[in-house]
């Protein structure tokens, strides 16, 4: 199986762990991965801070990185989701129906991790080993959006050594919102606080999600209150086995 | 309240305006300790109760589809629907008037009670009312109104503003209300307790001797039936109807956005609103009237206020299928934190945030379509399937634009720069590697606790982590196995 990696802009310069563990996952899977790299990012802050016309010179160097590619995998589900319900329709209310279609056509393509790993590859058993308390936030992208549904838990349930824990309120926006958490911090800090309460009360020492930038926020909050858990993406849970890392 | 004569202002569009900033509102509500357990208790317990009533419907989504395209239907067609009610209340008797604005409209009901020479008057639980500050405007004109719907006369007793659309007074406990009824309501019995029966019974001996003398009532509708000129209203304590029977005078204030083409589209609502709104399986009382009945005198006042500059807008015009479930509200993170007065208007949450602006414009609401995550919850449970977080990302640009047109934004010129360099992979791996100047920030810990400028909002609550040595795409450009 061949597919290409989207690799999002937050995992190419902050935390590339996740990406690394991602194409670890999916290269132990057998899939020969390709990585354009053409990519930069999915224009979604763009949109969804009121910059739409800006985004689109976004999205089409998006089009041009992606559009030789049948199968595109992307560790995010906010991402994803901006390719599969924003693109097109962004590139014809530009008045670009020729990257519209492009566009429609990457997104029918795209795939989140979790989503490529349980119906495009159809394992959730990826070999992986991670001997500690997790408790798995449903991003609201992921959920709302992609309706990846129980994909992600599957995928972690099938984890060695795992000892999985259920979130209380998992459901609950975790008061990211992207610009969101800058625009409104006071709101954005007390969704953050009960989200942080909900994962302490689990026990778990990593929380994790399918989103860097969601973990971000959490886990900027954690490590704030010097807890001793950490967030870490779906991702590298997978990627961990028995003899490395 | 009123915040007519605000400068910048459209003239007349009532109580929809922000007074503060939205994040400062939110924020000062998020202090209010009592606030924050009241609205988390009463919106989490209405969540729970909501999902049971409409997972009881196997057809819900079938409903819910139903429901927006009747909508749909009605907003294309407005004007040939809204003659048609004209025409029909018209013939059974009914006075029907246009107001295009809040002032216009608070004008017709106060020269239509001082039309009937009386000086008090009933009114049933209405937001279209309150949209246009209808109490204030008829007590400046010196007629005395009584709210009769328990929360808003808890409201409208506590000299207070509704912060939900369902539940006006959520932000009370009960503990609040008996001491505003002790406080406010003169024939209040003595050492009343704050049991919720004891006070149901103490509104209940104020309100009842309001109705036996009132000659005028005021309400809103639910819905209107063009085909038959029916108003209709569905609440759940038996009040709007003692306030629709008993009265000589009926005066109904209507949103334009109310009508429905026929009868049978009620089967449709009658399921919709009140699982989505107190999730009950059918709401206690429904009264249907049709014209002027019984020798009551009956005057219908059709409300724009901002509603036709909405239709206007294509990507904005679904905010006018709203049926003020409220179930929205309930669900939304944001808004069990903020409060609903924190939206400066009487339509908060996320139906508000969507609505406020578009009625007002956006200038004068320029922080709601920002007050929100995005986290779509609201869409999910939307009765009539209003996609609120896309219409907000829509808003959101009207926004920019209408700041853009008038003055040079920081954040404008950074989210240039920004897409100038992502829209390019060489610029974008040169930006990348300069980020890693942020590592300096980060020495000590491997975390970075304060930033400069706006991205002091971030670290305020959170850390960031430390800016890595290699970017993802040098890793993988150097062979990838470390």
């Amino acid at each position: 199986m061949k597919a290409a990696l989207f690799i999002t802009c937050l995992a190419d310069g902050l935390v590339p762990e996740v990406a690394q563990a991602t194409v670890r996952v999916l290269e132990r899977l057998g899939v020969t991965l390709d990585i354009p790299l053409e990519q930069t990012c999915c224009g979604q802050m763009h949109v969804n801070t009121g910059y739409p016309r800006e985004a689109v010179p976004l999205i089409r160097n998006h089009v041009a990185a992606f559009e030789q590619y049948d199968a595109i995998v992307a560790p995010s589900g906010s991402c994803t989701a901006a390719i599969r319900h924003q693109h097109a329709d962004l590139a014809a209310a530009a008045g670009d129906p020729a990257l519209a279609a492009a566009a429609a056509a990457i997104a029918a393509r795209t795939w989140e991790l979790s989503q490529f790993l349980v119906d495009v590859l159809r394992v959730t058993d990826v070999g992986a080993f991670f001997p500690h308390r997790v408790t798995y936030h449903p991003t609201c992208h992921s959920l709302r959006l992609l309706r990846v549904g129980d994909r992600p838990l599957q995928l972690l349930r099938a984890v060695g050594g795992i000892d999985l824990a259920e979130l209380p309120d998992a459901d609950q926006c975790c008061g990211f919102g992207g610009t969101f958490a800058l625009k409104n911090p006071a709101v954005s800090a007390a969704m953050l606080a009960d989200k942080m309460a909900a994962i302490r009360a689990t026990g778990a020492t990593v929380v994790t999600a399918g989103d860097a930038s969601c973990l971000l926020h959490i886990g900027g909050g954690l490590s704030r209150l010097s807890t001793a858990v950490g967030a870490r993406h779906l991702a590298e849970i997978l990627a961990a086995t028995r003899s490395g890392r | 309240m009123t915040f007519l004569g605000m400068p910048g202002a459209p003239p007349g569009v009532g109580q929809l305006r922000q007074a503060e900033p939205f994040p400062t509102a939110a924020a000062r509500a998020l202090e209010d300790s009592q606030l924050r357990r009241n609205l988390r208790h009463a919106t989490s317990a209405i969540r729970g109760k909501r999902a049971a009533a409409v997972a009881e419907v196997p057809d819900w989504e079938e409903l819910r589809a139903a429901g927006a395209a009747i909508k749909d239907d009605v907003l294309a067609h407005l004007d040939r629907y809204l003659v048609q009610l004209e025409d029909q209340v018209t013939a059974r008797g009914g006075t029907v008037h246009w107001a295009g604005d809040a002032c216009e409209a608070s004008q017709i009901v106060i020269g239509l009670v001082g039309a009937t020479g009386e000086s008090k008057v009933v009114k049933v639980k209405s937001m279209a009312t309150q949209e246009i500050g209808l109490n204030d405007a008829l007590a400046a004109a010196g007629i005395e109104v009584t709210e009769t719907d328990l929360a808003e006369l808890i409201v409208q007793l506590g000299r207070d503003t509704p912060s939900h659309i369902l539940v006006p007074a959520i932000h009370r406990n009960r503990e609040q209300i008996r001491d505003i009824f002790t406080r406010e309501m003169p024939d209040a019995p003595r050492g009343l307790s704050d049991q919720p029966a004891a006070l149901a019974e103490a509104a209940r001996a104020h309100l009842r001797r309001k109705f036996l003398s009132a000659k005028v009532a005021i309400s809103g509708a639910n819905f209107a039936v063009a085909e038959t000129g029916t108003l209709v209203v569905v609440e759940s304590e038996g009040n709007g109807r003692m306030c629709l029977t008993l009265p000589r005078t009926l005066i109904t204030v209507m949103g334009i956005e109310k009508v429905l083409p026929a009868w049978r589209d009620l089967e449709v609502f009658l399921q919709l609103l009140p699982r989505s709104s107190t999730a009950e399986r059918m709401n206690p009382y429904t009264s249907m009237w049709t014209g002027a009945v019984e020798g009551q005198d009956f005057h219908l006042v059709l409300l724009d206020n901002g509603r036709t500059a909405t239709l206007a807008d294509p990507r904005g015009r679904a905010a006018l299928r709203c049926i003020r479930c409220s179930a929205c509200l309930n669900v939304c993170p944001v808004y069990e934190r903020a409060g609903g007065h924190a939206y400066g208007s009487v339509y908060p949450g996320p139906i508000g945030a969507v609505l406020s602006p578009q009625l007002t414009g956006v200038a004068d609401n320029p922080d709601l379509p920002f007050a929100s995550t995005l986290c779509g919850a609201c869409y999910d449970v939307c009765p009539v399937a209003i996609d609120i977080p896309a219409m907000l990302i829509h808003l959101r640009s009207r926004v920019v634009d209408d700041k853009r047109a008038h003055q040079r934004t920081a954040e404008a010129a950074a989210m240039r720069l920004l897409a100038w360099t992502m829209s390019d992979s060489r610029r974008w791996s040169r930006a990348l590697r300069l980020g890693r100047a942020g590592r300096l920030l980060g020495r000590h810990g491997n975390r970075i606790s304060s930033l400069p400028g706006p991205l002091a909002a971030w670290t305020a609550s959170r850390d960031l982590p430390r800016p890595p040595r290699q970017t993802f795409r040098d890793w993988w450009r150097t062979g990838h196995r470390e």
